[in-house]
């Protein structure tokens, strides 16, 4: 039972770190990274906690965890995708109207 | 009691992997080393840790919900990392090798 408050302590101190990162990020792309890691540790905290309480049916809310995890994450790529590639047309754009 | 201290193994070494992983989300000095560093930690920390858990349950729903998780992750994780990697580079991130490239042709 002690080694799961440990590895509960330890999951916590890195999903603090992760969001530490994030918001020292200098690129958009190093806060994307923080958010992620802190959506995979969140999933084995939850699986952790379940088994630390003795309630099993913690696992369900992991599961669950992970699918939008994932789906939010290349939801949230898929956006910054095609911001930066309008971004480059609008350059171009601009040099063809200046030029 | 061999599960038992087994599983034990295993947590440890799965906090151990998930701590560095973090560790090295800060000292890596480029956005694409930074990645790598993560990526490559979750993977084996929720190996790790997802077993040590398995070890701890008899055979049953708990198990498969555990190795659905798992698996899951397995799959995912890596994917959602290489998406990150390639929608930087589309962005225009460069390397820390280009940016030094970049600085020696603008100093000669």
């Amino acid at each position: 039972m002690l080694i799961l408050a440990a590895t509960c302590i330890a999951i916590l101190s890195v999903m603090i770190l992760a969001l530490a990162r994030a918001l020292k990020a200098d690129t958009v792309y190093d806060r994307i990274l923080g958010v992620n890691m802190f959506g995979t540790k969140t999933v084995l905290f939850i699986a952790v906690i379940g088994f630390f309480s003795g309630r099993p049916d913690f696992l369900d809310i992991a599961i669950v965890y992970a699918l939008i995890n994932f789906i939010g994450m290349i939801a949230v790529l898929r956006f910054f995708e095609y911001t930066a590639a309008e971004e480059q047309e609008d350059d171009t754009a601009k040099e063809d109207r200046t030029s | 009691m061999i599960l038992e201290t087994l599983s034990i193994i295993f947590l440890v070494l799965g906090a151990f992997f998930s701590i560095t992983g973090a560790i090295g989300l800060f000292r890596f000095p480029d956005f694409f080393t930074r990645v790598h560093a993560a990526s490559i930690t979750d993977s084996i920390a929720t190996l790790l840790i997802i077993i040590g858990l398995i070890l701890r349950t008899d055979f049953g729903l708990i198990a498969v919900k555990l190795l659905f998780i798992l698996i899951f992750l397995l799959l995912t994780s890596p994917t959602a990392s290489h998406a990150l990697a390639k929608s930087a580079r589309h962005g225009g991130l460069l390397t820390m090798a280009e940016t030094r490239d970049d600085k020696n042709k603008e100093a000669h």
